[in-house]
Order: structure tokens, then C-alpha cells, then sequence
């Protein structure tokens, strides 16, 4: 046993732990790995520390998953980039063990030091230990060389990266789905840096045999790859090769393949260009938006808005406008509500014109459905539809939709019509407002529930924000001090919590007049919880008022408070003056 | 996934009947010993490769098997698995280990007590040399990871032992960030540590020099909070990342990797829990097609459905069953009806079916009716009555094919259970006992065959009215029932539960 200077101690204790039983200290030295490599210098992290990890490839996942993030940015602790190829040998063991998430990080740490080796090392070192990756016995091993090669191949001279390109094509077809489906997700990064006549050769008829597996969960990650070797594909060559393809994945026995292509085909068109997707693209997504699983209209529906986006309106209007007119009376409520979440956004691709003719009728409807997300989706996107044709088309469907939502049993779907308020007062204006919808916001101070009142509050702040100060004394200030008088402590309590947050927007002057006297009146309340709150409420007073204010008024109030028979509200009330008096040492 | 090059490729007439010899027994009862209740084995499943066999109990535990004849265990893995050359010998398995797999619970919101009990066990692709399994209660699936790890001996410490443990706190210090040093931010230069180019000469690193191993199993996910009814069936996919657990009334479908959510694909569940009229009771995946599944019900029938039509599958792709004989019907037809287990032969064309009285194997391109039946234990129709009263029509036999697909076995009672032969134009029909002599009951003796102390000590205590004698001299015991066996995945070797032992046989 080494006798360890004192100095040291610590950073000893941090390498026996490496050993220790528990596994979070063994964890904790796992991520000072760098201290314990710059203490043992670069010869001995290369000689010792890296082998000694390389044999601790039985430990706990946690363990190994913090190792393998680890090594990934180990290049400067081993000597930089000339030694960087020590680091490879434990994360080579870590790239088959069988936890998926220790695996991925190892992945990724040897795609970050080979992006960093140089040419020659990669070739002897990396490019080998891919090939013994691809060859593993086990099926973890294989999973993972598929996410290797896009780093080894640039560096290959010509005899190896053809042996590298038949390599890739055996994991496309190997015995185990795991393998093929790793292949298939790394397709695209793969193909991005072979050369252009191999691209359409080879990796074209990778592509091709992970397009007709037996597997849907192989050809799901397929439909990923067309967009990605889409974009690396001559714009003929996409045509001639993709868009088939497309076009069979669009019309697939899975579902889940539909569903897929209904998600992806944005990004689809893009890869092919806008003439292609005008003839063929555009009636395999009229076919996902009529398909009969649900699962699939809810993603093609949910894609309406971006999809006409590539589209003229003319297309849009001919071709899409009468699925989306279908959508909008769908049988599943799913379906409606992913529609209604996106189709305000078509108003501005419409155009006025069509969107008072075509567009208003559905919107009508969405905003009178039976399903609340419904008519909350709607809503929510209300600003993109008022820039095109205003919202007074709208305004006299809008309101029995948004009383109906405000009264609504369920108090989220009350709690979601308030997130909503600010944003339609801004869009229906002063006007609006005052007539219908002021009466509402008092009424949620007065709910059942704890967050809608808690959300009133904020709400009747945001409004403040939105309409001025003078609006607010106007329209709110009187109605929401009235309710100070409510019988019920709770409701009393909403009140002081919509003073706090009102306050700061109505500046000092309206706060010490109107806002201070009813707090302050408040703490002769018999309830303690309201008395304690208001010591809370005066201590958020406190920056917003005059010194003058707080030494005349509410300080005084705070030592009766802090004198008062139960505990909390002693408490809350000395913290209210510690806080005014560190206030005063600040301004002082 | 080899699709059908293992199909029963028949040759010219059946095969011959096969020879069973008793092969193995593990946790063998001694004379007079009682059976505990926790002991008695309510799973068995051999893996793909049939190296490893596991064994769930009532008390909640797994059990798990390994050969040990196999030739060459250096031999690639890849190629053990496709070979399937006649070895020989035959199956030889041994304790590997076992771990606790299921506790007891309760569940306060229902105060519902949860069995420990392991219902079904399947296990998962093996990987780098660690054995998955799944296994299952009532109510929660767990995945488990079975591994060999080193046993750790360290020889070698910077600081001595006994002094690191005195100084417990020192060392937890430098998790938590210590007061006097700041290890925490790592690698930065910005540290208050700085080293000497090279490095501190006095520092080194633990040496660990036991290379002995044990085999530790952890419980990787746990798959809770998705089955209001009692779970029957798991199955994996041939996908390798999904399977599908089975109520009464609901199949859901798991990723293996996400243990926080579950898809619904079937729901028998009527509106009005008084319309139900039938209840799931085991369900499979096809082998290969990984967009078919099976589930069958306590009327008899079997239904296939397709994960690509839709997203839930409430409405079947075929529907099997077997149409009622006319005039046959009685008060049993129901009960007896009722499917116990159903099983995919391993080229995914045939489905074999248990309910009470009969196997049944079908032919998933033909839905009019099973491709042929098998007795299984016809001498007890006369005594359905009996059966009814005490409860044992309600058992539930599992059933199994070989892997060559041409045979079919299932349990019964009095420890017994049959092999079938149902390649075309076979006649195979044995029967055997679970015990080290299984061929006894095929000598057709009137007398009794000589029996074991053990077995007439038993007979003593349950007293007469559980065990009697038929026309066949054949003795037969309702509390002593075969209901869990599995064949190996290529041999003619089958591994079998009787209470707490597990008898292997082969041929």
C-alpha cells in the first residue's frame, strides 16, 4: 500500500473508486475520468488507465454509458490526436454490449474521434475495427458498425472502400431485423459520402432491398431514407428511383408505413421537386388523407398546412381543399383535432378570397365540434385567419364557442380557453372585449378549481399588459377589488394573488391609491392564510412603492403581523420586513 | 428469420413412432414429502436455440437450465443455431441459476392481492453472451438481463483499506463537491489541481486479479399499469423489438426498450360488462410474419388478425372454429370448448389449439375447420360431472409441437401426458407418465403396475375419491395434473412440470 501525500488524497480516493462497490462513486470517478488522466500524465493514461478500461466492460450500464461519453472527448488526455487511436479498443468493447443506450453513446464517441484521426490511422486502425464490428458474432456488434462508416469510408483507398460497400450491403440483408433496421437508419449518412456512380449503383440497391423487407419496422425507417438519398440524388435520378418508391410506400399493406410516408412526405417533395410532386405526389396525399386507418389521416391531416405550402393555391384549392372539407367532418375526433391545429395556418396560402369561400365554412364548423380540443385548436391559431380576412366573419360564431369552452365541465379545457385570452383580446380588440368577454374573465376568479383561479389571475394581468394601465382601472380594477368582500377565504386569496401580479403593471401610483389600501385591509382578515398572504403580497409590494409608503404604511402593518397569535402568519411577516430592511440597506 | 425450409418436409409414409426415454429430473420428491405450495412450477419455455430451458414457480421465481452436451461450445453461435444435424446424444441440461423474479403485492387503489406466480416466461434475443428472458405475473411483465460478471478482488489501492473506510465521508466527499477541493468541474485548466506534465508517479490504479465469474440477473425494464384483467399470454415478435402481453379482455403492444407506454390493439371489452360473452385466453405471435397475431377464446375459436389493416385490431382477419357437431350439445359443451393455449408450429403455418377434451391443429390457409383432432383424454367425458364439481374442468393445458413440426404433446391428468403424430397418415399416439419410468403406462397389465412409494403414500393421504381406476386399469388423479410442458426447439426432447419437478424426455 502506497503511502500518499496529502495533496493527493483526494485525487486517490477518486482512482480506488473507480473499483468501489457502490456504483455511484464508481460513477462519480467515471466522469472525473479527465482528472484522474491529466494526474496520471499522458504515458500512463495511454499504457494504463485505457487498457484498465478496456477489461472493465462488465460493469453496470450507467457506468459503462458515462464511460463511453466519456472517451469520446479523451483525444487530449492521451497525447492528442496522434495517440488517438489508444482510445478505440474500450469503446470497441462497448459498441457490443447490450444495452442499446451504451452502445449509441459509443457510436457516437468513435464518430467523433475518428472524424478527428488522421487519414493514415483511420485506415490502419479504425477502418479495421469497423470490419470487425460488421463481422461480429453477435448481432449488438453488427448494429452498431452501421453507423460507423460514413466516418471510415471517406479516408479508404479504392480496394477498401469496395470491400466496405459489399459490407454494408451484407448488414442490408442480414438474419437479425435488429441489424437491418440499424442499416437502414444509417443509410442516408452513408450514402452522403459515397461517390455518385456507386450511389446509384450500389447504395441504390441497399435502398432497394431495405424497401421490400418483410419487416415493416425496416421498411418505416426506409421511408426515412428517401428524403435523405433524395437529396443526394440528381434531381433525374431521384425521379426515376425515389419517387416510385414513394409512391409504393404511399399505398403499403402497414399502416404504420402509411403513417410514416403521411409524416414524411413534406420533406419528400422537396427531394423531388415541385413538377413530380404536382403529379404524383399530390394524389398519393389525397389517398393518405382519405385512408381508412385513422392513425394515418391524423398524421396527413396534421401536414395540410405544409403541404400546400409547396403547392400553388390553385392546387391546393382543387386538390386538397375538398379532403380537408372531408377531414373536417371526420369520424374521429383525433382526425378533426389535428386539422383543426394546422388549417388557420392554409387562410394565408388561400388567399382572401378562398378562404371566405371555402375555408370559412369549415372553419365554422371546427368551431361548433362536439370535441373540445376542437374548437381550443381553432382558437389557438385565431391570429393566422384575422391577418387575411379580419375576424369579424368569425367573431359571431367565435363567441358562443368560447362561452361554451369557458363553461365547460372539464377544468382543463376551462384552463386552456384562459391561456387563450390574451391573445383574442388582442386579436378582437377593445371593443370586443369589453361587450362579452370581461364578464368571463371575473367569473374565472370565482371557479371551483384552484388553477383556473390561479390562471385568472395571470390572466387579468396579461389583459392589464395588453389594454394599459387606464383600461385595466377602467374595466378590471374596480370589478376584481369587489371580490375582496367574498365570504369564501379561497376566493379572497385569488384576489390578493391578482393584486401581487397586477401591481407591477399598474405602476406605483395606482397601487399605493387603490391596490395598497384593500391588501392592507385584508390583514384584519380572521383568516390566518389570508393574513400570511398578505405579509407576502406586501413584501412583493415593497420594490414597486415609495419608501415613504413602506415606512408609513407597510411596515406598520407587517409588525402588527409579525406580533400576530399564529405561527405561519408570524413567520411570513418577519420575512416581509427582513426583505424591507435589506431593501433599505440596498437603497441607503 | 429462415422462413419455411424447416417445414415438415414428409417423407414417404409417416414417421416412425418415436421411442421416449426418461432423460433428466430436477427437484425430484422424496417419499412422503409434501409438496409447497411456492414450489410448483406454473411455467416452462425452452429458448430458440434450445440450450437454455426456464422454469417459472407459484412462489414467483425463475429457474433457469443450461446444456451441457452440446459438442463445442468455442463452435460460432451463428452456427450452432442453424445446425440441425442428429446429435446423438440427447439433451442434457443443468442448474445454471435462478433469481426472484415476481414479489407479492397488493394493490391498495383495488385492495387486490397480486400473486406472485409466474404465468408465462419467453425469452428474447441473446446478446453478447447475456440471456434475456420476460416473465410475467397477473398483472406486470419484468425483462431481464442474466449475465456472467466478474467477481471483483482488488489487490492493489492507493490507499489502504481500512483507512479508506475510515475515511468514509472523505471519499463520498469527492461526490458530493468537497469543501477544500474543487474536483467537480473536471477537465478544465481552470482547476485548483494542476499536474506535472508527467503525471504524479505515486498514483495507481486498482488491480483486479480474481477472473472468477457469477451470474447476476437484473431486472432490466418493468413493464407495469397496463392490464386491469389478469395477464395469460406474452409473446415476442419476430421483430426483435416488440411483444404483446394478453388479458382477459385486452392485448397491448410493448416496445421492449419503452417500458412507460403501451398500445391497445385489442379490446373485447363489451359497453356493458353483462354482455360479455367471451374471454381472451392466450395469444402469439406469428413466427415469422411479424404483422400476425393469434389470440384464441374460452368459446373455442381462434381468430388471426393483421397489425397492417389498422391501428386497432377489434376486427379479425380469419376467424377459426370448428362448427358444432348437431345434437351433441350438453351443459359442458361451453366449458369444455374453452381454449386453453395455442401455439404456431415453428414454420407458421399450422396453429395448435388445447381445450379441454382435444389438440386441434389447424391450417392458418383453412378456416372451416381444424386439419385434424386429437383425444386427448376421452375416458374422462363420462366423467365431466365430477370434473365440473371439483373445479378441474376449469384447468388450463398448455400444448406444444416439436420443431420439426410433425408432432404435437399435451398434458392431462395423474401426471400423464400424450404425444401425437401429425404428420399425414400417422398414427403416433403415446402415452407417458411424468416420472423416471414415463413407458409404464402403455403395458397393458389389469393389475397395477408396481408403484413407487412415494406415488402410494400419495394415494393414501388424498384419500380415494380423487384417484380411481378405469376400464383400463388406468389409474387417473385429478389433483396430480400435468398442465405446463415445452419441446426443444430442434430435438425430440421435451421438458415437463409435474407439481415442483421438472421430468425431461427424449427420443
Amino acid at each position: 500500500m502506497a503511502m500518499i501525500d496529502e495533496p493527493l488524497y483526494p485525487i486517490a480516493v477518486l482512482i480506488d473508486e473507480l473499483k468501489n462497490e457502490d456504483i455511484q462513486l464508481r460513477l462519480n470517478s467515471i466522469r472525473k475520468l479527465s482528472t484522474i488522466a491529466r494526474a496520471l500524465g499522458e504515458e500512463r493514461t495511454r499504457k494504463e488507465l485505457i487498457p484498465f478500461l478496456s477489461e472493465n466492460n462488465d460493469d453496470d450500464d450507467e457506468v459503462l454509458l458515462a464511460m463511453a461519453e466519456e472517451l469520446g472527448v479523451f483525444i487530449p488526455y492521451v497525447g492528442g490526436v496522434e495517440h488517438a487511436n489508444v482510445l478505440l479498443p474500450p469503446l470497441e468493447t462497448l459498441c457490443i454490449v447490450e444495452e442499446t443506450c451504451v452502445r449509441d453513446k459509443a457510436v457516437e464517441s468513435l464518430c467523433r474521434i475518428g472524424a478527428q484521426m488522421r487519414e493514415q490511422d483511420l485506415v490502419e486502425f479504425f477502418i479495421p475495427l469497423l470490419k470487425r464490428l460488421a463481422a461480429g458474432e453477435w448481432f449488438t456488434a453488427r448494429v452498431s458498425s452501421c453507423g460507423l462508416f460514413h466516418i471510415a469510408y471517406p479516408s479508404a483507398p479504392e480496394a477498401l472502400k469496395t470491400e466496405l460497400r459489399t459490407l454494408y450491403g451484407q448488414l442490408c440483408q442480414d438474419d437479425m431485423p435488429m441489424v437491418r433496421r440499424s442499416a437502414a437508419t444509417n443509410l442516408g449518412k452513408f450514402a452522403a459520402t459515397v461517390e455518385a456512380p456507386h450511389l446509384k449503383v450500389d447504395i441504390m440497391s441497399m435502398f432497394d432491398d431495405l424497401t421490400h423487407d418483410d419487416q415493416d419496422s425496416v421498411r418505416l425507417l426506409a421511408v426515412e431514407g428517401c428524403a435523405a438519398l433524395g437529396k443526394l440524388l440528381e434531381p433525374q435520378d431521384c425521379i426515376a428511383h425515389i419517387l416510385p418508391v414513394i409512391v409504393n410506400f404511399s399505398q403499403d399493406k402497414s399502416w404504420r408505413v402509411r403513417y410514416m410516408v403521411a409524416n414524411q412526405l413534406y420533406e419528400l417533395c422537396e427531394a423531388v421537386g415541385p413538377e413530380p410532386t404536382r403529379s404524383d405526389l399530390v394524389p398519393a396525399y389525397v389517398r393518405l388523407l382519405r385512408d381508412n386507418e385513422a392513425e394515418v389521416r391524423i398524421a396527413a391531416a396534421g401536414k395540410v398546412t405544409k403541404f400546400c405550402r409547396i403547392l400553388n393555391s390553385e392546387l391546393a384549392i382543387q386538390n386538397i381543399l375538398p379532403c380537408v372539407k372531408e377531414l373536417s367532418t371526420d369520424s374521429s375526433q383525433h382526425v378533426r383535432s389535428a386539422l383543426a391545429s394546422v388549417i388557420m395556418g392554409m387562410a394565408p396560402i388561400l388567399g382572401k378570397d378562398a378562404t371566405i369561400e371555402q375555408l370559412l365554412p369549415i372553419f365554422l364548423s371546427l368551431l361548433k365540434d362536439e370535441f373540445p380540443d376542437v374548437r381550443l385548436n381553432i382558437i389557438s391559431k385565431l391570429d393566422q385567419v384575422n391577418q387575411v380576412i379580419g375576424i369579424d366573419l368569425l367573431s359571431q360564431s367565435l363567441l358562443p364557442a368560447i362561452v361554451e369552452l369557458a363553461e365547460d365541465r372539464h377544468w382543463r379545457v376551462r384552463l386552456a380557453i384562459i391561456e387563450y385570452i390574451p391573445l383574442l383580446a388582442s386579436q378582437l380588440g377593445v371593443g370586443f372585449f369589453d361587450d362579452k368577454l370581461g364578464a368571463l374573465c371575473m367569473q374565472w376568479l370565482k371557479d371551483k378549481v384552484y388553477s383556473i383561479r390561479d390562471a385568472a389571475a395571470n390572466n387579468v394581468k396579461r389583459l392589464a399588459e395588453e389594454f394599459g394601465p387606464d383600461w385595466a382601472m377602467q374595466h378590471i380594477v374596480p370589478q376584481v377589488l369587489d371580490m375582496i368582500n367574498n365570504p369564501h377565504y379561497l376566493y379572497r386569496m385569488t384576489i390578493l394573488h391578482a393584486v401581487s401580479v397586477l401591481a407591477p403593471v399598474m405602476g406605483k401610483d395606482i397601487t399605493c391609491s387603490k391596490l395598497l389600501p384593500v391588501v392592507i385591509n385584508a390583514s384584519k382578515d380572521r383568516v390566518p392564510n389570508i393574513k400570511f398572504n398578505v405579509a407576502k403580497v406586501l413584501q412583493s409590494l415593497i420594490p414597486i412603492v415609495d419608501q415613504s409608503v413602506v415606512e408609513k404604511t407597510i411596515r406598520p402593518c407587517l409588525v402588527e403581523l409579525s406580533e400576530d397569535p399564529d405561527v405561519d402568519v408570524r413567520y411570513f411577516a418577519t420575512q416581509a420586513l427582513q426583505s424591507s430592511d435589506q431593501q433599505m440597506m440596498m437603497s441607503s | 428469420m429462415n422462413g419455411g425450409d424447416e417445414v415438415v418436409t414428409a417423407p414417404a409414409g409417416p414417421p416412425q413412432p418415436l421411442d421416449w426415454k426418461f432423460s433428466q429430473v430436477f427437484g425430484e420428491r422424496t417419499a412422503g414429502e409434501e409438496v409447497q405450495e411456492v414450489d410448483i412450477i406454473s411455467a416452462i419455455e425452452f429458448d430458440k436455440t434450445g440450450d437454455h430451458l426456464a422454469t417459472g414457480d407459484r412462489g414467483g421465481r425463475v429457474v433457469l437450465f443450461e446444456r451441457t452436451d452440446t459438442k463445442d461450445h468455442d463452435a460460432l453461435r451463428r452456427d450452432l443455431e442453424r445446425t440441425d444435424h442428429p446429435i446423438n446424444r440427447h439433451p442434457e441440461f443443468r442448474y445454471k441459476t435462478e433469481f426472484q423474479s415476481h414479489e407479492p403485492e397488493f394493490d391498495y387503489l383495488k385492495s387486490l392481492e397480486i400473486e406472485e406466480k409466474i404465468n408465462k416466461i419467453r425469452w428474447c434475443q441473446t446478446a453478447n453472451r447475456a440471456l434475456f428472458l420476460l416473465s410475467t405475473n397477473d398483472k406486470t411483465i419484468k425483462f431481464w438481463k442474466v449475465q456472467e460478471k466478474k467477481v471483483k478482488k482488488i489487490s492493489e489501492m492507493n490507499l489502504d483499506p481500512p483507512k479508506a473506510v475510515g475515511n468514509g465521508c472523505v471519499a463520498s466527499s469527492s461526490n458530493s463537491n468537497s469543501p477544500t477541493l474543487c474536483l467537480a468541474n473536471g477537465g478544465s485548466s481552470g482547476n485548483d489541481f494542476s499536474f506535472p506534465p508527467g503525471g504524479l508517479p505515486s498514483l495507481r490504479l486498482p488491480v483486479v486479479t480474481s477472473q472468477e465469474t457469477n451470474l447476476v440477473a437484473r431486472c432490466r425494464r418493468v413493464y407495469a399499469h397496463a392490464h386491469d384483467y389478469h395477464i395469460n399470454s406474452i409473446s415476442n415478435n419476430s421483430d426483435g423489438e416488440t411483444f404483446i402481453s394478453a388479458d382477459d379482455l385486452r392485448i397491448n403492444l410493448w416496445n421492449l426498450e419503452i417500458s412507460n407506454q403501451s398500445f391497445n390493439i385489442v379490446d373485447v371489452k363489451p359497453a356493458n360488462m353483462e354482455d360479455l360473452t367471451e374471454v381472451i385466453t392466450s395469444a402469439e405471435f406469428h413466427p415469422t410474419h411479424c404483422n400476425m397475431l393469434a389470440y384464441s377464446s374460452s368459446k373455442g375459436s381462434i381468430r388471426l388478425i393483421d397489425l397492417r389493416q389498422s391501428a386497432l385490431c377489434d376486427s379479425h382477419a380469419k376467424l377459426f372454429e370448428e362448427p358444432e357437431a348437431p345434437g351433441s350439445r350438453s351443459f359442458f359443451t361451453e366449458i369444455i370448448a374453452s381454449i386453453s393455449d395455442i401455439k404456431f408450429a415453428k414454420d407458421g403455418r399450422y396453429m395448435l389449439s388445447r381445450d379441454y377434451m382435444t389438440l386441434k391443429l389447424w391450417d392458418i390457409n383453412m378456416d372451416s375447420g381444424p386439419v385434424s383432432t386429437f383425444q386427448v383424454h376421452e375416458y374422462l367425458r363420462p366423467k365431466l360431472c365430477d370434473l365440473y364439481e371439483n373445479d378441474s374442468i376449469f384447468d388450463k393445458f398448455e400444448c406444444c409441437l416439436s420443431g420439426d413440426g410433425l408432432r404435437v404433446a399435451t398434458g392431462s391428468y395423474s401426471n400423464l401426458f400424450r404425444i401425437f403424430g401429425c404428420a399425414p397418415g400417422s398414427t403416433e399416439a403415446t402415452t407417458l407418465e411424468a416420472s423416471k419410468n414415463p413407458m409404464r403406462r402403455q403395458v397393458q397389465t389389469p393389475s397395477r403396475p408396481s408403484r413407487s412409494l412415494s406415488s402410494i403414500t400419495r394415494v393414501v393421504r388424498r384419500g380415494a375419491e380423487t384417484s380411481g381406476v378405469d376400464a383400463n386399469g388406468n389409474s387417473f388423479d385429478f389433483t396430480t395434473k400435468l398442465l405446463h410442458l415445452a419441446w426443444h426447439a430442434t430435438e425430440n426432447s421435451i421438458a415437463c412440470a409435474a407439481a415442483n419437478s421438472l421430468y425431461m424426455y427424449y427420443a
